[in-house]
């Protein structure tokens, strides 16, 4: 039992973490592709293309046995929420970018109409309206992510789905154990799908 | 959403650019002589996959991953149509439960749990029904979302010029939900091919499990993991790109 409850923490904690890293990346990159510098834009799109293109599964592959030889030591939870939280930096990078373009263009042209400078019509017109529009992309992410986490068992983190495997080779109780798990990534995802609606009622 | 560029915003850019490209620069060099230290930038190490035998090895992967993602996109898509059309209770709590259970649970109830019940189906299909079991639900949504976002006048228009039901769902409503769901169905079939990439844990022959067989006869870890990323993102590229010049055809032929 104590088993199910350490892939229970890890789960939430590698959930938890890699969305906050994820969110932060995925803000730089989003920053990057919107600014009016061309070398920018590109290293932006770049790296959303390659992340997003490339399954989670090889990053993490990649990561947790390709980083030791190339003499970068990190613990292995750790080297699990750096390639999630990079992955799913692309995703957030664009949810970030479509929040900002679904403005309707007028609004940032009547800021300039009434003399803003654009990091003013930015901060006051644009960014309030766009984060409204972010919010259910961006709960959509951490469900995604909330799932995502899993694979990191694949790779040797005792996260639920991995705990749930091994428990059940020693209890041979599959439909309880299996059916507790899912329930619980249920409970994760109603909780993000409160917290989100929480939110945007909030910024409305 | 700005205004077009004066003297001193375009001296602002040049000098951002300067100090990014630097900057970008610098974390290549840093990669670099990291890769370097460990010797992993030995052209032996990177020899072997300039060879046919290791390629053909991988494409044959690749032909797998390719051939897994194309049986579960027909079951997925079968099954999300069946959801979609019937909204009930039923369907659309399944289609909640399958947006949020990671697919790796489902492979390993196909692994452990179901063998037990006498259930053993061959690999493929261990890889390929846990997988068209999740995405069914993502194509309901997205078929759902195709539907009605059609304007309801267009099928009104339709009833009142006296076609059958039938035939304005088909000729009306369908060719412009189509047109709606097109960027959500790529983003769907890449990520589809993505999740085949689970084969790794099943065993089943894919373009990642071939890897970390390569990896290991060859001991090229890092080379070969990084080829296979590379192999992946052509093929998901190629896929997007394929479907936007589709789309753009038919935009043009629509008007």
């Amino acid at each position: 039992m104590s088993l199910i409850l350490e892939g229970f923490l890890n789960t939430v904690a590698l959930t938890l973490l890699s969305f906050a890293g994820a969110v932060l990346a995925g803000l730089l990159v989003a920053v990057m592709r919107i600014v009016p510098v061309p070398l920018l834009r590109a290293a932006g799109a770049v790296y959303v293309e390659v992340w997003r293109n490339v399954p989670l599964l090889a990053w993490l592959v990649l990561f947790v046995f390709g980083l030791p030889e190339v003499g970068v030591k990190m613990p292995l939870f750790w080297t699990a929420f750096t390639a999630i939280a990079l992955y799913e930096a692309a995703f957030v990078a664009e949810a970030l970018r479509s929040g900002v373009n679904s403005v309707a263009s007028g609004q940032g042209e009547a800021a300039r109409a009434l003399g803003l400078s654009p990091r003013q019509s930015l901060r006051h017109v644009i960014l309030p309206q766009a984060l409204k529009s972010v919010v259910q992309p961006l709960a959509n992410i951490a469900i995604a992510l909330t799932m995502a986490t899993a694979l990191a068992g694949v790779v040797g983190v005792v996260d639920m789905t991995r705990a749930a495997q091994r428990i059940n080779l020693e209890l041979a109780q599959p439909l309880l154990v299996f059916t507790g798990v899912g329930l619980c990534y249920l409970v994760m995802a109603a909780g993000i799908g409160f917290g989100a609606r929480v939110l945007e009622r909030r910024l409305a | 959403m700005f205004d077009a560029p004066g003297p001193r915003f375009r001296r602002r850019v040049f000098w951002v650019s300067v100090v990014s490209g630097l900057v970008l620069l610098g974390l290549v060099a840093l990669g670099l002589r990291q890769f370097a230290a460990g010797g992993q930038l030995e052209p032996d190490r990177w020899r072997p996959y300039l060879t046919w035998p290791v390629w053909r090895y991988l494409l044959e992967g690749l032909w797998s991953t390719v051939v897994a993602a194309c049986a579960t996109g027909v079951l997925a898509m079968a099954g999300g149509l069946l959801l979609a059309l019937r909204p009930n209770r039923f369907t659309r709590a399944y289609a909640e439960v399958m947006r949020t259970v990671p697919v790796l649970l489902l492979v390993y109830v196909m692994l452990f749990v179901l063998p037990s019940f006498g259930v053993n189906l061959p690999l493929f299909w261990k890889l390929v029904v846990p997988l068209a079991l999740s995405h069914a639900a993502s194509y309901a949504v997205i078929f759902r979302a195709g539907v009605s976002a059609v304007d309801p006048g267009q099928r009104e228009a339709g009833l009142s010029l006296g076609m059958p039901d039938g035939v304005v769902t088909r000729l009306v409503v369908l060719p412009q939900a189509v047109r709606h769901m097109t960027p959500l169905l790529v983003t769907q079939a890449v990520s589809l091919l993505k999740d085949t990439s689970l084969g790794y844990v099943v065993s089943y022959t894919e373009l990642l499990f071939n890897g970390r067989v390569l990896a290991n006869y060859n001991g090229l870890l890092i080379q070969t993991f990084i080829v296979v990323a590379f192999v992946y993102l052509v093929v998901n590229l190629a896929l997007s790109r394929l479907a936007h010049r589709l789309e753009a055809a038919r935009a043009r032929t629509a008007r």
